[in-house]
């Protein structure tokens, strides 16, 4: 797909990927609106980057680790306290994989 | 006890020397609350009962001779700091019901240090947004003019402390969600070095540049709270082993002979004459301070808001991938339009075959935008530039185009993108409404910014005017 031109096919296929569901304004809008924002963000090109590194972060910080010993956490019914479906000591899930 | 007039400097002097107790405080600011937040809508939840409650406790250990450096200040708190027993919803619908079982560290530091909880200020959902209107439980307002916005999208932080319903709130700042509410509300908002306070505990939004900060009535109160904020934490690796400095200590030192730049990209089309001419004018007050001005060049500025929107939504998609529903929260169905634009967009970028293309891209831009920042501050101490190209805006003007919405964060976003420090402080009315001023600098000097901008405060005193 070109990238400044996204189609509602494309959408509908980015939503599935995304886990979200889209409304139907939402569908008519967003390949514009999405369009116009890559279009935007396309000046980029206008820059030759072949010999730039990438920065992800910024402050230098490398190899920051910490003792490995175990240390106060939360209890199981703290951790479970905001499920919406529990079994005992387990989240309830939908099953994954069929029998 | 005068709340208008209360700074966090000021009440800690009053419980002090006993001219009203924490309780009366308290008090004082939820009879604020009731008067204006109908209207400003800049709480989502009160936390009246037990801050009373809190209130009482501190003003036994006041009695008993216990010292703490904020003990009986009422803060509020941005909702997407999770707050232990306190329903945190980052204002979206996904966590409408959750209740958080931990603290952010900044959270339990300020409890620790003896701050107690007014309530959780209304922001865009997800920190999404730079109006405020993007919120799932209702807009907030600006208190200065309530057909205008107060910003985003730490809306209700800015709209409480402006309105005195807060002393002082917290904010997150990833593209400017401090520093642009705090230009619009005409209060203080710093935005400190990435890393300089951690981000544990809170909701987040693009993880290479959320920063986290607070919005004050003054400068002497926004150093006083860093002092406490700010700091190595175990649980957030990010976080910089580098001293935290006596900031409020060395606020009063003189500022003169500081450079100060003015990058020249920041004042070009786009921005708003009457804007301008405030910053401007505020530049010769600094000149009157025995600061040196002179003008420098960032040249890859008008790139960082097309990085910015790689980056920033890339990295939400990211971050928001974990609300399955499972474990917290509603899950996906609950996300609004601005979340499901972002995560769409990041989904995108970062799809096979388009990664090279825009993320990788973006982050070689980025190198180059952070470098033009490197090499300025060797010449400059540091800079001054306005926070956002306009005024407050209508509410309603910007919401049916993004874009439009997005180039609201023209000149906040360069400094996540580099992770400098910022600081938003007032610089003066148009047409009754604020100007906010930034001051930059390099990675960890807040102690100089907080220094340029106390002296600016106190000579203009911009700080004393409030809404009617």
């Amino acid at each position: 797909m070109k990238s400044s031109k996204l189609t509602e096919k494309n959408i509908k296929h980015l939503s599935k990927l995304a886990g979200l569901k889209l409304t139907k304004a939402e569908l008519s809008k967003f390949p514009k609106q999405l369009s116009e924002i890559l279009t935007y963000v396309e000046s980029l090109n206008k820059l030759d980057t072949k010999k730039i590194e990438p920065t992800a972060q910024v402050t230098g910080l490398e190899n920051i680790t910490r003792e490995d010993k175990s240390g106060k956490s939360l209890t199981a019914d703290e951790v479970l306290s905001n499920a919406k479906k529990k079994d005992k000591n387990f989240f309830v899930t939908k099953a994954i994989l069929e029998k | 006890m005068n709340i208008d007039q209360l700074t966090i400097v000021k009440a800690k002097e009053g419980l002090k020397k006993k001219e009203f107790s924490s309780l009366e405080l308290v008090e004082g600011y939820f009879k604020n609350i009731k008067k204006k937040n109908s209207q400003l809508n800049a709480f989502i939840t009160l936390c009246e009962k037990e801050a009373l409650l809190e209130a009482k406790k501190a003003d036994k250990l006041i009695s008993e001779g216990v010292k703490k450096s904020l003990l009986g200040i009422p803060m509020a708190f941005k909702d997407n700091f999770l707050t232990r027993g306190i329903k945190t919803t980052a204002a979206s619908k996904v966590l409408q019901n959750y209740i958080p079982v931990y603290d952010a560290t900044v959270v339990d530091k300020l409890k620790k240090a003896g701050v107690i909880i007014l309530g959780k200020t209304n922001m865009d959902a997800w920190a999404h947004g730079s109006s405020g209107e993007a919120s799932d439980f209702g807009l907030t307002r600006n208190p200065y003019d309530r057909n205008k916005v107060p910003g985003g999208s730490s809306s209700g932080s800015a709209t409480a402390v402006a309105s005195r319903m807060a002393l002082a709130a917290t904010g997150t700042d990833t593209g400017g969600s401090i520093r642009q509410p705090a230009s619009f509300c005409n209060v203080v908002g710093l935005k400190p070095t990435y890393g300089r306070v951690s981000r544990y505990g809170i909701i987040a939004m693009a993880s290479s540049l959320d920063a986290i900060g607070h919005l004050t009535k003054t400068v002497a109160d926004s150093a006083l709270l860093l002092g406490i904020t700010a700091g190595q934490d175990k649980f957030d690796a990010t976080t910089s082993p580098s001293p935290v400095g006596d900031y409020l200590k060395n606020i009063k030192k003189s500022v003169k002979n500081i450079k100060i730049g003015v990058p020249k990209e920041y004042f070009r089309e786009g921005l708003e004459q009457n804007v301008k001419s405030k910053i401007k004018a505020a530049l010769k007050e600094f000149e009157k301070l025995g600061v040196k001005v002179e003008e420098v060049s960032l040249p890859h500025t008008e790139y960082a808001l097309a990085v910015y929107y790689i980056i920033q939504p890339a990295e939400v998609s990211s971050n928001l991938a974990r609300y399955d529903g499972i474990r917290y929260g509603l899950g996906r169905k609950m996300f609004a339009g601005e979340a499901k634009r972002r995560i769409m967009l990041g989904t995108f970028t970062l799809s096979s075959g388009y990664w090279e293309a825009y993320y990788l891209k973006a982050m070689q831009v980025r190198t180059l935008i952070k470098q033009d920042f490197d090499k300025v501050f060797k010449k400059v101490d540091a800079l001054i530039t306005p926070v956002s190209p306009t005024l407050p805006f209508k509410i309603g003007e910007k919401t049916a185009d993004p874009l439009k919405m997005y180039l609201s964060d023209i000149y906040t976003v360069t400094a996540n993108l580099a992770g400098i420090p910022g600081i938003s402080i007032p610089a003066g009315f148009v047409n009754n409404l604020p100007v906010g001023m930034q001051i930059l600098g390099p990675h960890f000097s807040e102690d100089l910014l907080f220094r340029l901008a106390y002296h600016y405060e106190q000579q203009t005193g911009l700080y004393k005017k409030k809404p009617v």
